[in-house]
């Protein structure tokens, strides 16, 4: 089997004392949409951080195309080709939509083929280019978004983590950011998906893992998507 | 045609201030510190000029420049960085205690026993002739601190808006860790803001060392306590609002100072004092008035809370 393109060994996230991740192991092949669900707290986000390098992981290891990145300052591990889209979307509200989408640039570790992502980007999200002279702070919730995702896709990353990116919006967009994910995967990049909107995630990711206080408590499909029951049991089973 | 004399300096004392200010705030933009010890950079170039005193001034302000810069990143290095994750409280104290030490040593180094008014620099010294323009008599320091200025924070206002090392900037200003997850190097931006702030410090340092040629260990500290306050009237939180109060409270300080009434030499029972004695009296009274009536300061935008700090 080909080395795994984002690898999470045994992995142990503690803040002070109390364990927010135990023991977690899962891997994402290259080309692949994992999703990450379960209830507020389960140590979802606390996982996209350890990745990050935002928290330390206290035990295990986090490989990236086989290579160890535990311990890399978050600047580190966006520049060896991992993009965050942060829960809360973090845009700029003082910079323009342009000068956003430039500082998403500063994590890119080739220049090639720059103009061929933003085309394709703009093309993905027409809003990024619409409003590119304006400020990120005046974008709704939905364009912000899109921003957000566009600003992680400019780095031209090899893996994608999204931390709820369907949080607050309206149906719509939500309909337009799961399109995208679709799109993103087709173009080869490799997506860690967070996410509450458990059924959704599950049809669209190629496996899900639901976590529950810190800990993998079952791997679903997409087709258990129309599985309701298995689902919500997964979240009460804890 | 004194007021329009007391004008012209006023403006070039606010310009050295504003130089002052943008050092303070752009350091404060990326490592939410306030750097007490900026007055002792200003210091250290002060005395750099003292040494290469028989030197051509070019050369002089050249290694004044050096070493300020190289010395606001040994602060970086040595004391900014292990601290980066302190509170903020620890911080200024950090800076405190430099300030102090710094003080200290070029008290017992330079100002001490041998020459209790200080050090004289050498040639430089006579921009603080004046020039006659017409019926004017302006002192050209005054119009070489307005020219810097003008030509520092337009550099940097292209810097910052213009250049991607700027655009890295303005986005860990406004919110550190966002931008270190897009790849903006924390220890770049941080060296790069500190350097800047340093290069002003040393422009302050010769301009100051020409306004009043006596070199001591509190050169540079009046200044920056003063800078400080009119930094936060300004609102500390954006770049400009604070470099427009360095600006206002350097006007003000020159201005009031040249308008008060002065004291009749023969009659000194009405003026005991001479004026100067009541310039920090209205000049603090006028902040504590602004910090009343606009308490999230001066330039602050209207309703807004945390902005964009650079």
């Amino acid at each position: 089997m080909p080395k795994a393109m984002l690898e999470l060994d045994g992995l142990e996230v503690r803040y002070v004392s109390v364990p927010a991740v135990r023991n977690l192991t899962l891997d994402v092949q290259r080309g692949e949409i994992v999703g990450l669900i379960g209830p507020n707290g389960a140590g979802k986000s606390t996982t996209l951080h350890a990745i990050m390098g935002l928290v330390p992981a206290c035990a295990g290891d986090i490989c990236l195309a086989g290579r160890s990145i535990r311990g890399w300052k978050p600047e580190a591990v966006s520049r060896a080709g991992v993009a965050l889209v942060p829960e809360g979307r973090r845009i700029f509200p003082h910079l323009t939509v342009d000068e956003n989408l430039r500082l998403g640039l500063v994590g890119r570790r080739n220049r090639h083929g720059v103009e061929k992502d933003l085309a394709w980007i703009a093309d993905l999200f027409p809003v990024v280019r619409e409003f590119r002279a304006r400020s990120g702070g005046s974008l709704s919730g939905g364009q912000q978004q899109q921003l957000a995702i566009a600003r992680a896709l400019v780095a031209g990353p090899e893996v994608l983590l999204l931390d709820e990116p369907s949080l607050g919006l309206a149906p719509t967009i939500v309909d337009v950011v799961f399109g995208a994910l679709n799109q993103i995967r087709e173009r080869g990049v490799t997506v860690l998906l967070v996410e509450q909107r458990a059924q959704r995630t599950v049809a669209l990711a190629d496996r899900t893992y639901v976590l529950a206080n810190g800990e993998i408590r079952l791997t679903l499909t997409p087709a258990d998507a129309g599985d309701t029951e298995r689902i919500v049991a997964a979240y009460l089973s804890t | 045609m004194t007021h329009v004399q007391a004008l012209i300096d006023a403006v070039g004392l606010g310009s050295v201030y504003a130089l002052i200010a943008v050092g303070i705030g752009l350091v404060f933009g990326v490592l939410r510190l306030v750097n007490f010890a900026y007055g002792q950079l200003i210091m250290i170039g002060a005395y750099m000029l003292v040494f290469t005193g028989g030197w051509p001034d070019a050369a002089g302000i050249a290694v004044c420049i050096v070493a300020v810069v190289f010395a606001s990143l040994v602060m970086e290095r040595v004391a900014f960085r292990p601290l980066r994750s302190s509170s903020p409280a620890t911080m200024l104290v950090a800076t405190f205690a430099i300030s102090f030490l710094l003080q200290s040593i070029a008290l017992l180094r330079y100002t001490y026993k041998n020459k209790p008014v200080g050090d004289t620099v050498g040639t430089l010294a006579q921009l603080n002739r004046a020039a006659t323009i017409g019926s004017l008599h302006v002192r050209w320091i005054s119009i070489v601190a307005i020219i810097v200025g003008v030509v520092a924070l337009g550099g940097l206002a292209l810097l910052l808006n213009r250049t991607d090392i700027g655009l890295q900037m303005r986005a860990a200003a406004a919110d550190f860790r966002t931008a270190r997850l897009l790849g903006v190097k924390a220890d770049t931006v941080i060296a790069f803001a500190v350097a800047v702030s340093g290069l002003l410090a040393a422009a302050a340092a010769v301009i100051l060392v020409v306004q009043s040629p006596q070199v001591t260990n509190t050169t540079g500290l009046d200044e920056t306590i003063i800078v400080l306050v009119g930094v936060v009237v300004g609102g500390i939180d954006r770049l400009l609002s604070a470099t427009l109060g360095g600006f206002a409270i350097g006007f003000a300080t020159s201005f009031v100072g040249s308008e008060l009434p002065t004291p009749d030499p023969n009659n000194l029972g009405a003026w005991p004092f001479s004026t100067s004695v009541y310039l920090p009296s209205v000049i603090f009274g006028i902040v504590i008035l602004v910090l009343i009536l606009r308490p999230a300061g001066l330039f602050a935008r209207r309703g807004q809370g945390a902005a964009e700090r650079v």
